[in-house]
């Protein structure tokens, strides 16, 4: 297929257009009427194309991509599973995407009773009390989530607790929610086996605490098993345990986090609840709390009295955090999902994405280092090749891969190795995909050795090869008009 | 067994074999008892396809979808058919965030195309890859007006700015501990001379205002960028961008950021959500912006490519030092949009804008022509504008939901205001319709 580089702005013709619009009859209504001086001055060059343009270009655009429908994605931390067309197909329900969100609680019934019965569903699943659905992602979910930790301390008029613990391993986003919500951040380093160090978190507790963050499984995909005695400590001290949902996958049908101790925790539903991830959202972050932070989350609240679902807020909640209900449509696909799996598969994507992690993992080790042996849960982190005399680094590693059709890994995530290369491969690819996947990265351990200036050029069958990020750091052109080619 | 999960038995046992195991079971051993789960969940049992759309159908039976003549930050305008078709490709769907540069050149590019749209619909210099909603893209403009500032801690918010987006302004500003302040409201727009005194202690980060305002009003901000620079204030407007074909940009009004929400670009209404908000800035501001930013480069072979870039700001790299927590933006929606503004153009974008606001102004002289009503304000509007009746308002609304109309949106704070929204989706026989129910009604 011929490579195409164009920008839709390069195919505009002045005259064309790819619209309709009905003729209306209103009279001399014009908005030449509005005084000049509150009307732009010259139009927003936007672009005049014909609709088969748009097509054709949109189409030719995504052939430049890669989806888990194109091909493999172990990409670590991310939960790249199978979105299904059936998730799609109810999201798209006109019933439900024709419903503005300010109409009556009576004309929504249906939205709120979908909203509603997710939300329990999640606190199910997850071992908690309550659950809002309106945070948009990951991140938001965080925000939220430590905004109804300071809110819990505030309204006991517990205002000293303005710290939060955040491991060595943790997330980006752990630390950067806090810091926006105003908490200072103290790091909890990790023992050689890559869990949190209880030794060293102890001296950390005190009153000037509001909590922990944490990820279980962390982010090197391992359990953190002394969870019940760091729960002890924690609430102890009279701080809280977030859980950050990002690693939720591998527990399904396992282990619950309300169960371990926590009081606070976000959902991406865009993982764990195989929601796609269009290409970096619409996410959803869904926060759930325990019986004692029920009041405080934000509004807009859905609550259910008898058989009818209203909207409300507690006077103690934190506020809001979106303009409406959130992401409602990645709702409905995540509904769709839990629906569709019900309790009895529901309970099976945990052990099966396990499965799979470990399955990967002992097949490769003998050609990439594996700094921490032991089963791990949906995930596990290499530190490069085991053979690193060639000079091959593990970018050189992730760029071959995609000569061979796969997604790549995430790569120098966590910032624990300086090679790292974390794999998930998910509970919806076979054995044949991963077998498949393991000799691909067999054969790039072989070329770091017989030829590594190839693995370090690599990619070379892509639609661009690896790109000038310097230069586009350093003199930034972010839109057409500033493109002087 | 089940249709997502390909494992047959004899793959799980070979597989437990490698790893050296001999059940599932053996893989959470580490797990203490005391938290295991081993019970099922409280749950519905599976459902069939068709059980799944059955329940859909159910549950959507439940709603009642109204002829729409309301906005307040959720407008229902055309939406093409070509636009939902072309963002369900997989290949843009089931992507994540485009971190391999060589094969995520669809999403770097549709980024980019975005960014340079909004910047023309804006005036504004640059613009990221889209927020989660204008409500955050707010919030976050307010963030970084502090965080520019570095010694100024107090934002001031025009009460004209719509109060779904103060409430969440609100919510940030606890939190991050900025002190936000109020702009009062003169006769429907924001009071000038009341703001001039509130920043002439040089300790005003930044000033938000919006356009139209919460009463649809198009108001006029003439002068307020060269006051606000003369305090180094930033000056951030919040606009709606389908608006902006027509009415004056940020960009020309003199200000630092624009922020809003792209619903209004030909989204469907979603019960108010996935949208998109977007956050753009001058050329001075652009390392201050949040989010995830599109450049363009070469690759090595000099041809022409997109790349995530600047990301020194963020998270990832920054941890607790980054200016704002965003990882995701609303890719998917950005692409809607883009393609949306694609297929538009020039053109239709002022027609969107001509034909709304015909509308508009119709359905208004017909509501005062009924004796019933009075404009809140005299005050230019485009497509939304607020109006006092005489009549019972709740009731009145409740009446006209009856007979399948969502008639407007209550006014905050007021017992007798309706903001009502007409866009070019509206016809004249719908128009008809709703005048002749409420002089029934009166």
């Amino acid at each position: 297929m011929k490579y195409y580089n164009k920008l839709i702005f390069e195919i505009s013709k002045p005259g064309r257009v790819g619209y309709s619009l009905p003729q209306s009859d209103f009279g001399n209504y014009s908005l030449a009427d509005l005084p000049q001086s509150l009307k732009r001055e010259t139009p927003a060059e936007l672009p005049e194309v014909s609709e088969l343009d748009v097509v054709r270009h949109y189409t030719n655009v995504s052939n430049k991509n890669f989806g888990v429908e194109t091909g493999f994605y172990p990409l670590g931390s991310c939960t790249m599973k199978y979105n299904p067309k059936i998730n799609e197909e109810m999201a798209a329900l006109p019933a439900f995407t024709s419903l503005h969100p300010r109409q009556s609680e009576e004309s929504v019934q249906g939205a709120l009773r979908l909203y509603y019965e997710l939300a329990h569903a999640l606190a199910e699943i997850s071992g908690l009390a309550e659950f809002t659905l309106n945070p948009f992602a990951g991140a938001h979910g965080e925000l939220t989530g430590l905004m109804l930790m300071r809110q819990y301390h505030i309204k006991r008029g517990d205002l000293k607790r303005t710290k939060v613990i955040v491991p060595d391993s943790a997330h980006g986003t752990n630390p950067a929610s806090a810091a926006v919500c105003g908490l200072e951040i103290v790091e909890v380093p990790s023992t050689p086996e890559g869990t949190i160090d209880v030794t060293k978190l102890e001296p950390l507790l005190d009153d000037t605490i509001a909590g922990i963050m944490m990820t279980n499984p962390n982010t090197l995909g391992i359990f953190e098993k002394e969870i019940p005695q760091i729960a002890k400590l924690v609430h102890g001290c009279g701080g809280l345990l977030y859980y950050d949902g990002a690693n939720l996958n591998p527990l399904l049908g396992r282990c619950r986090p309300g169960d371990m101790g926590f009081d606070i925790m976000h959902i991406n539903l865009h993982k764990t609840f195989s929601t796609p991830h269009g290409g970096g959202g619409p996410g959803s972050g869904p926060v759930g709390v325990a019986a004692a932070l029920v009041d405080y989350l934000p509004r807009p609240h859905v609550v259910k009295h008898g058989d009818r679902y209203a909207v409300e807020g507690s006077d103690d909640s934190l506020g809001s955090v979106s303009g409406f209900f959130g992401n409602f449509g990645v709702m409905m696909r995540a509904y769709a999902y839990i629906l569709s799996l019900g309790k009895e598969n529901l309970k099976h994507a945990g052990e099966l994405a396990t499965l799979n992690a470990n399955y990967v993992k002992e097949s490769l080790k003998d050609c990439y280092y594996l700094p921490i042996e032991g089963i791990c849960k949906h995930e596990f982190v290499f530190d490069g090749l085991l053979d690193k005399s060639t000079g091959v680094t593990t970018l050189d590693v992730a760029k071959r891969l995609l000569d061979y059709g796969y997604h790549a890994p995430t790569i120098y995530f966590p910032l624990l190795f300086h090679q790292s290369i974390m794999i998930e491969p998910t509970e919806t690819e076979s054995k044949e995909t991963l077998d498949e996947f393991i000799e691909a990265m067999r054969t790039v351990a072989r070329e770091a050795i017989d030829d590594p200036e190839m693995v370090k050029s690599a990619p070379h069958v892509t639609p661009v090869r690896r790109l000038d990020e310097t230069t586009a750091a350093k003199n930034p052109i972010l839109r057409y008009k500033d493109l002087n080619y | 067994m089940y249709k997502y999960f390909p494992h047959t038995e004899s793959d799980i046992a070979e597989m437990l074999e490698r790893i050296g195991v001999s059940s599932l079971d053996d893989l959470y051993a580490e797990i203490p008892e005391s938290i295991r789960f081993d019970k099922d969940y409280n749950l519905r049992k599976s459902m069939s396809e068709d059980e799944v759309r059955s329940y859909f159908k159910e549950l959507g039976s439940l709603n009642h979808p109204l002829t729409v003549f309301a906005g307040g930050g959720a407008y229902d305008h055309y939406a093409p058919s070509v636009v939902g078709q072309l963002i369900a490709r997989s290949e843009y769907l089931t992507a994540y965030t485009p971190y391999q540069p060589e094969i995520s050149q669809g999403t770097l590019q549709y980024i980019f195309e975005f960014q340079s749209m909004m910047c023309e619909l804006t005036g504004m210099e640059c613009c990221n890859a889209s927020m989660y909603d204008g409500a955050t893209a707010t919030a976050e403009a307010m963030l970084m007006a502090v965080a520019h500032a570095k010694k100024r801690n107090k934002v001031l918010v025009s009460r004209t700015l719509s109060e779904r987006v103060i409430a969440v302004v609100e919510t940030y500003a606890r939190f991050h501990g900025v002190t936000l302040e109020f702009i009062p409201e003169k006769e429907g727009v924001t009071d000038k001379a009341a703001m001039e005194q509130m920043i002439e202690a040089n300790d005003v980060a930044g000033v938000i205002v919006s356009s139209p305002n919460r009463y649809g009003i198009i108001e006029d901000y003439t002068g307020f960028a060269d006051s606000l620079h003369a305090h180094k204030t930033l000056f951030i407007v919040y606009a709606d961008p389908s608006a902006l074909a027509v009415l004056k940009t940020p960009g020309e009004w003199g200000a630092d950021i624009a922020c809003g929400d792209g619903q209004s670009l030909g989204m469907p209404l979603n019960f108010g959500g996935p949208y998109v908000g977007y956050l753009a800035s001058t050329h001075d501001l652009m390392r201050k912006l949040p989010g995830r930013i599109v450049g363009a480069t070469k690759d090595v072979d000099g041809k022409r490519a997109f790349v995530l870039t600047l990301q020194a700001r963020e998270q990832h790299i920054r941890r607790q030092k980054a200016n704002s927590n965003i990882c995701s933006n609303q890719s998917l929606m950005a692409l809607y949009v883009t393609i949306y503004m694609a297929l538009m153009g020039k053109r239709g974008m002022q027609e969107v804008n001509e034909k709304s606001y015909a509308g508009a102004h119709y359905l208004c002289d017909k509501l005062l022509a009924t004796g019933k009503f009075s404009l809140c304000f005299d005050k230019p509007f485009l497509k939304e504008f607020a109006v006092r009746t005489t009549l019972n308002r709740e009731q009145l609304m409740k009446h006209l939901e009856a007979k399948g109309f969502l008639a407007g949106i209550p006014v905050e704070g007021t017992n007798d205001a309706i903001l009502f929204c007409v866009t070019e989706k509206r016809t004249r026989e719908e128009i008809d319709n709703l005048v002749s129910l409420i002089e029934q009604e009166g």
